[in-house]
């Protein structure tokens, strides 16, 4: 049929798309494991070098420590908050609803620089101390609207009559809610952890500009750019950290479409 | 089987959302063990007043009883009311056994007992044996049964069932109507149904509130509902029923004399007399289709009355056939001959007629309803 | 009423700590920058007078023009090639993949969008660079002698690098566009007389065109404000707007300017905005 010939031809155009969207990602197990200091074709011979390097670098350790350090408390903030406002806007209407919600989704669109810009400057006039704290800050904001995208899903496939219900056979509310709804979008809390986490880990202005003099992984990477010495480490360094991010995702879209159909949702649909 | 005892008791109930007047001085009372049904189409109200009654809606203004308490300021969790949710509400990250325990958390009794008071209820509405099964591996007809067993093992006074059939296809609906008036009778206690079906509020209610736009339009038992319908629109949502223009003749010490197109002078008995709509086109009277009977020319029938007509169109339903009938001396409606419906049974011997046939319709003025 | 303002009230505490912390951490700062740009640079401190200074100098300075249009060139040039590029991987992913293995597509497309966006700007460089993987492949080869010089940290390796690191956001809009259409609508279209390229023409793409627009916004508004990879690609020498509001910011120590090129950076951005929103509107209309 024709149909067939149609989708082979768009099937070989997004295979090679997904191809070009791989492409940087395949590359770098590739010179991670290379022995030539010099990141080009051809290859010179395999070596775990590289990776033994990064171990023994204290920098690139206390960069980790600080990376984690942000991501754990940040993708913890932005989810806590994050359950309030997909409750608040999935389940009760009030008087400017839409607003607030624009408002608090706003840094999915805003570009990144005037976030961190703007935030800096409050906080040199504040005479604050930028510290690992101030990047939290900022990774809690940005993570948060990704937060609410997956919860709202979680929190509107809830069939409101089952909270209802739960109040009705003699629950308090916070009863109905902790023994009703909470394990119900507990799959849609946990992706949202997994998913502010991955944001966080890598996110790079904010944290070069808000983090004063604490190096987290990205900024650390940023600064070794310019060495052509530390390239393979780094090639090394983004291989794990590329295997990290997969398999926390991966984690994350488990329990969020484990979460869709235990409640009878659509499996496919994601964060936007 | 039910008790003169009030169990439930409205007075003068209002509820407002914003501007929209929901409802509108709802007065009612149930009684204890009756199965009640709140009937009227969607948006009538109906289901707030359901939700009023369980603790989920607050009221405006009025005063609501249960059991001769005031329900105010009493939240849904503190009321002897249990409800069956239009989805069910059945818990997906449950089993059914420990759906159906859920209300017992806070019971003092010991673990073997609440799960010999599971095994009982689960048992009540036929799901013994199910209590491990997982919640989200139920069917429409079996969340049915688990929603009834978990509300009713909390012993609550009223049972309240928001369309609780809505969902299930019309044979399993059919088994659930006779099983919940079965279980009805054998717990005893007080169903209060929201439907917008005639039909099942007909089969299954010992007592019928009909709602329009959150007023109570008629509050009575299924047969008198049936054949006395108070207002011309309460007749027109429940059931058939064939209208045709009259004019009064005399009106003298309540008996009204009228003269109906086709079927000529009547003499009704206040007992027959219901108000018309203020929109309704005129007066007229209305009867059932079942109510009157096709007769072939020349044989014999025991109706005090009959009327020449044609047969207009033939719709043949197995073991019913309905007849459109033109009757001599009425008029056209909107370019077209209006019509009159009556319904046959289509009992061993009897032929279907053929449409444009002439024949006679045999009836009898107990049978009508003015509407004035 | 009674109940409504309850609903109100517990709604309005709930969305509260999220709102007062997007107020806190989001709104102040970009007030503050408001109020900035409209303040005198002094030597080491802002001096608080009222002035359209940064302004003037922002609209009248050629640099700042430069910078501008090169940012909406790059970010024009971005959109239509990630929209154009990802539209038929959504068509494929909605109309032609069995529903079962949509999931893992969209699984797959996404997962490129959340690992460590640094290093895959810098992978362009070294894809794209004089001795990249590209040159190097092809002088290794022999299909070239000289090293193509095109694709060198240039506008054009900023535009292919950011193209890549966008294809998801443009992907999935499009996707639920797509997702949403009435199956039978294109039946319809079919069994009406139209060619298959007709019935997409005159059915689909219409249909598909609030994804579209989605898309647009949500690649051009990142994009236009992008400041890693006109960094590492092209080395600080050919900025955009966004290193340009730091450079203001930090290196050269002049807020004022520095928030009047921010938030002039932001009303560009909004116009764009809201013109796409109001062809998404029209086209909405037109669905209804």
């Amino acid at each position: 049929m024709s149909i067939h010939s149609k989708g082979r031809g768009l099937q070989v155009y997004s295979v090679l798309y997904l191809l070009f969207l791989y492409a940087p990602i395949l590359l770098l197990p590739i010179f991670a494991f290379n022995s030539g200091t010099i990141i080009a074709f051809p290859l010179q011979g395999f070596t775990t070098d590289w990776f033994v390097q990064m171990w023994g670098n204290a920098t690139l350790r206390r960069a980790l420590t600080n990376s984690l350090t942000i991501a754990f408390s940040a993708s913890v903030l932005a989810t806590c908050l994050g359950v309030f406002a997909a409750r608040a806007s999935t389940r009760f209407k009030f008087p400017g609803r839409g607003g607030m919600m624009a408002f608090i989704m706003l840094p999915m669109v805003l570009p990144e620089i005037i976030v961190a810009m703007s935030l800096l400057v409050v906080l040199l006039g504040m005479g604050v101390q930028l510290s690992l704290l101030t990047v939290i800050l900022g990774h809690a904001l940005i993570c948060m609207p990704y937060a609410i995208a997956i919860l709202s899903t979680a929190f509107s496939s809830l069939d409101r009559s089952l909270e209802e219900a739960a109040y009705d056979l003699g629950e308090s509310k916070w009863g109905a809610f902790r023994l009703v709804t909470l394990p119900l979008v507990m799959p849609g809390i946990i992706s949202s952890l997994l998913i502010s986490f991955t944001i966080s880990l890598d996110e790079f202005i904010i944290a070069f500009f808000l983090a004063g003099n604490e190096p987290t992984l990205p900024t650390y990477i940023f600064s070794q750019l310019r060495f052509p010495r530390s390239i393979p480490v780094i090639m090394a360094l983004g291989t794990v950290l590329v295997l990290l991010s997969i398999v926390l995702l991966a984690i994350g879209e488990y329990f969020r479409r484990r979460g869709n159909a235990r409640i009878g949702g659509s499996p496919t649909g994601g964060l936007l | 089987m039910t008790d003169a005892k009030p169990m439930i008791e409205c007075r003068d109930v209002h509820k407002y959302y914003g501007d929209y007047h929901a409802l509108r001085g709802i007065d009612l009372t149930i009684n204890g063990g009756e199965f009640f049904s709140l009937l009227g189409p969607s948006g009538c109200g109906k289901t707030t007043l359901l939700r009023t009654i369980a603790g989920f809606e607050d009221i405006s203004s009025g005063v609501v009883l249960i059991d001769r308490r005031s329900m105010e300021d009493v939240p849904a969790n503190k009321r002897p009311t249990n409800m069956v949710f239009q989805s069910y509400a059945i818990f997906p990250h449950l089993t059914v056994a420990e759906n159906v325990a859920f209300g017992l958390r806070r019971d003092p009794r010991s673990k073997a007992d609440k799960a010999a008071a599971v095994e009982e209820a689960l048992g009540m509405v036929g799901l013994k044996g199910y209590g491990a099964r997982s919640a989200h591996a139920l069917s429409g007809g079996q969340r049915q049964r688990v929603a009834l067993a978990r509300a009713l093992i909390l012993k609550p006074k009223v049972l309240l069932l928001d369309e609780p059939l809505s969902a299930l296809d019309r044979k399993m609906r059919e088994q659930m109507q006779v099983e919940l008036i079965k279980l009805q009778r054998q717990v005893g206690i007080t169903f209060v149904l929201v439907t917008h079906d005639q039909e099942e509020a007909l089969v299954m209610s010992d007592r019928i509130a009909v709602m329009f736009e959150g007023e109570i339009a008629q509050l009575d038992g299924p047969e008198a509902l049936y054949a006395r319908p108070a207002t011309r629109r309460v007749a027109d949502f429940i059931g058939v029923m064939n209208f045709l223009p009259a004019r009064i003749v005399s009106d003298m010490s309540g008996v009204v004399t009228v003269d109906v197109d086709g079927l000529g002078q009547v003499e009704l008995p206040a007992s027959q007399i219901s108000r018309a709509n203020p929109d309704d086109d005129g007066i007229v009277i209305g009867f059932r289709p079942e109510t009157m009977t096709l007769v072939a020319v020349g044989a014999a029938h025991t109706q005090p009355r009959e009327t020449n007509a044609t047969i207009d169109e033939v719709v043949y339903y197995g073991d019913m056939t309905y007849y459109d009938l033109r009757l001599d001396g009425v008029g056209q409606v909107n370019g077209k001959p209006r019509t009159v419906r009556i319904s046959m049974r289509n009992v061993f011997g009897r032929d279907v007629q053929e449409v444009g046939t002439r024949t006679r319709l045999a009836w009898s003025p107990g049978s009508l309803v003015l509407f004035r | 009423m009674a109940k409504f303002d309850a609903e109100a009230k517990a709604g309005l505490s709930l969305i509260a700590p999220p709102f007062l912390y997007a107020l806190g951490i989001l709104a102040i700062p970009l007030l503050t920058i408001l109020a900035y740009s409209f303040l005198t640079d002094g030597y080491l401190e802002i001096i608080r007078d009222f002035t359209w200074a940064n302004y003037a100098e922002v609209l009248t300075d050629p640099i700042v023009l430069v910078v501008m249009m090169r940012s909406l060139i790059v970010a024009a040039a971005v959109t239509a090639l990630t929209v154009g590029l990802a539209f038929p991987v959504a068509y494929y992913v909605s109309f032609v993949v069995r529903p079962e293995r949509k999931a893992m597509w969209l699984f797959l497309i996404t997962i490129p969008f959340w690992t460590s966006y640094l290093i895959r700007v810098f992978l362009w460089k070294v894809i794209l660079g004089y001795n990249g993987v590209v040159n190097s492949s092809l002088t290794g080869l022999g299909i070239i002698d000289e090293p193509l010089t095109f694709i060198l940290y240039n506008v054009n390796s900023i535009v292919i690098t950011l193209a890549h690191a966008y294809a998801p956001f443009a992907i999935l809009p499009i996707f639920v566009a797509l997702e949403k259409i009435d199956r039978s609508l294109l039946e319809a279209g079919r069994d009406l007389g139209e060619s298959r390229a007709m019935t997409f023409w005159r059915v689909t793409l219409p249909l598909a065109m609030p994804g579209v627009l989605a898309a647009v916004l949500i690649v051009f508004i990142p994009t236009i404000g992008d400041y890693v990879t006109p960094e590492v690609i092209g080395g600080g020498k050919i900025p955009m707007i966004a290193n340009m509001i730091q450079v203001q910011m930090l290196a050269l120590d002049n807020r004022p300017l520095g928030s009047a090129l921010a938030v002039m950076a932001m009303v560009v951005v909004a116009v764009i905005s809201a013109v796409f929103l109001f062809l998404n509107r029209r086209f909405l209309k037109v669905r209804q």
